[in-house]
């Protein structure tokens, strides 16, 4: 059964405002990236998932369920993890996680076990019993992972999880969403408007803008067959494009680096007979995933 | 090193015990709104002033029921004694309306909960009948401490209990009468704004920009105009409301043949205060 499907999927706001045209997309399970700019319609879409808000035409299915009929049994599934900040300061966590425990229906006990688990998995067991006002940014947003965690949904819909938080922080949540996805059997549907992250831990992508797919695959279909060497040298790096060119290789510079895709078992040769023929100080060379960016190249430059 | 030192990562568990219903959670709500209340598992500062008030309100319950026993002088009725602390339940209610709505405005804690199966009439029903429970208990728990000094000190045994008894109900139901107004009115204007202090001092405001107008009101030549006076002002209402059905009650108001008047404001007052947070919790829901 596929994780989410949506047919023609279309949200306006008062009629004038378009969050969502016309979507079409089917996601199967796993850690799926949802990128698309500020205003793209992630948040639309999210709330449309979680049956916030009905949308205007077109269908939409969670685990084959619709979320405007059966709301109950989505959000027993599904566990939500806002942008914005949504905790108070003056419970502590264990209490406030125990508390939405039981707001997603959960007895008594097993809230308040699964509420230590959950602080205990995101990495915040020692300092469950403190109250979140003196908490960090990281350790808040671990707080809002668990809220989400604690009645063992079958899937978190993360929107911008990395949010606020510094290059350590990011890359911490970001092993830890991984983890959520790879080790504890839960879908993941993260939110970003940062490519560069989701395609680290995703396994597939779904791009939107201005309310539109843009693209739904996954990763690894869109990065097959488009892997590049990155070649530097220190010196003399417009005589070597000069000379790949030459070689029928198509050459791109990007910054101090020459890309080259890998197309043949014999360009790694090709490359380092050139540089050895022009005698230059070779700096690197290394194969690289194309990524996942460079497929919105142009959009992504827009946005910027 | 041994066996049992050594720390296994059970890794993630599932969860397949029962998931219940929208009822339990709505008692969950409920429990959590009334806890809140009286800043049960909250810090120390927010136990202050509840108790205070608390406090206050025991004391001259205890007091009354004191004073009944020894002299049996009854310096206030149960009717009146809720009359007399309408200032301590306006206080108690520009605490605890700003604590349950409120706050959960500011914290930005509404998705959380409304990604969950709680509904908006769910939310905000849980969050009336806690802040009823609050203030009723305000005014029940010394109420029952009156009656039970009035009980255990009776002159002519049984009947004189049943008699006690008897005032205690309508005076009950009177202080529920104090809860749903001022209920009503708390929550909707601590509904409005996500900041606490803004939130209680608007709901003071009420009360305090009404109560001229009742005075006003009631110094004006008309009979008419002197009787409806009390219509100005939610505690000067819920006061005419317990007169007019109770009319041994003493609470010092005129209400001439007015009172289906007071009761019906009463009862549109509060029915309207629930469903301006019920309109207004759904649309803060869908956001």
């Amino acid at each position: 059964m596929s994780l989410i499907e949506t047919q023609g999927l279309t949200k306006t706001y008062g009629g004038r405002v378009t969050a969502l045209h016309d979507l079409t997309v089917t996601v199967e399970p796993g850690i799926v990236g949802l990128v698309g700019a500020n205003g793209a319609g992630k948040s639309t879409f999210i709330k449309i998932m979680l049956g916030l808000i009905a949308p205007t035409a077109g269908t939409v299915r969670v685990f084959g369920l619709d979320p405007t009929v059966e709301t109950d049994k989505v959000r027993a599934k599904v566990g939500y993890m806002p942008e914005h900040d949504a905790l108070p300061p003056d419970v502590s966590a264990a209490e406030f996680v125990t508390h939405l425990g039981r707001i997603s229906g959960l007895p008594r006990t097993a809230a308040r076990e699964r509420a230590s688990e959950a602080l205990r998995h995101v990495g915040l067991y020692e300092e469950r019993y403190r109250q979140i006002g003196g908490y960090s940014t990281g350790m808040k947003q671990r707080v809002k992972l668990a809220q989400a965690l604690v009645h063992d949904p079958d899937l978190l819909l993360l929107d911008e999880p990395t949010n606020g938080l510094d290059p350590a922080g990011r890359d911490a949540m970001l092993a830890l969403v991984h983890r959520i996805g790879s080790e504890f059997g839960i879908s993941v549907v993260t939110c970003s408007h940062l490519l560069g992250e989701v395609e680290q831990i995703c396994d597939s992508l779904v791009a939107i803008e201005g309310g539109k797919l843009l693209r739904a695959d996954r990763i690894s279909a869109m990065t097959a067959a488009s892997d590049v060497l990155a070649v530097e040298v220190s010196e003399g790096t417009e005589e070597l494009a000069a000379a790949l060119t030459e070689l029928d290789l198509p050459v791109r510079a990007d910054g101090r680096m020459l890309l080259v895709p890998l197309d043949h078992d014999d360009t790694y040769d090709q490359i380092l007979r050139a540089v050895a023929d022009l005698d230059l100080p070779l700096h690197r060379l290394d194969q690289r995933r194309h990524r996942v960016a460079e497929l919105f190249a142009p959009r992504e430059a827009a946005d910027v | 090193m041994s066996e049992a030192s050594v720390i296994h990562d059970i890794g993630y568990q599932r969860y397949d015990g029962p998931r219940l219903g929208r009822r339990a959670v709505f008692g969950a709500m409920y429990i959590h709104g009334l806890r809140a209340a009286y800043g049960l598992g909250r810090s120390a500062k927010s136990k202050i002033f509840p108790w205070l008030v608390v406090g206050i309100c025991l004391l001259v319950g205890v007091i009354l029921a004191a004073v009944k026993a020894q002299t049996g002088l009854e310096a206030l009725n149960y009717f009146t004694y809720a009359d007399s602390m309408s200032w301590l339940i306006i206080f108690f209610a520009a605490i605890v309306a700003p604590e349950l709505v409120s706050r959960d405005m500011r914290s930005g804690v509404l998705p959380l909960y409304f990604s969950r199966p709680l509904r908006a009439s769910d939310y905000i029903g849980a969050k009336v009948a806690s802040m009823v429970t609050a203030v009723w208990l305000l005014l029940a728990v010394p109420q029952l401490i009156m009656f039970l000094g009035a009980a255990f000190t009776t002159k002519n045994g049984i009947s004189d209990v049943w008699k006690e008894l008897g005032d205690l109900l309508p005076g009950w139901a009177y202080s529920l009468l104090w809860a749903l107004v001022f209920t009503g009115i708390g929550l909707l204007v601590a509904s409005l704004t996500g900041k606490r202090a803004f939130a209680a001092g608007g709901i003071v405001a009420v009360f305090l920009m009404t109560t001229p107008a009742v005075g006003v009101l009631s110094i004006m030549p008309s009979q008419d105009a002197q009787e409806l006076a009390g219509l100005a002002s939610p505690s000067t209402l819920v006061s005419g409301v317990g007169q007019w059905i109770y009319p041994t009650a003493n609470t010092g108001m005129m209400i001439g043949r007015f009172g289906p008047v007071y009761l019906i404001e009463a009862i549109t007052l509060v029915a309207a205060c629930m469903l301006l947070l019920l309109a207004r919790y759904r649309r803060v829901a869908a956001l």
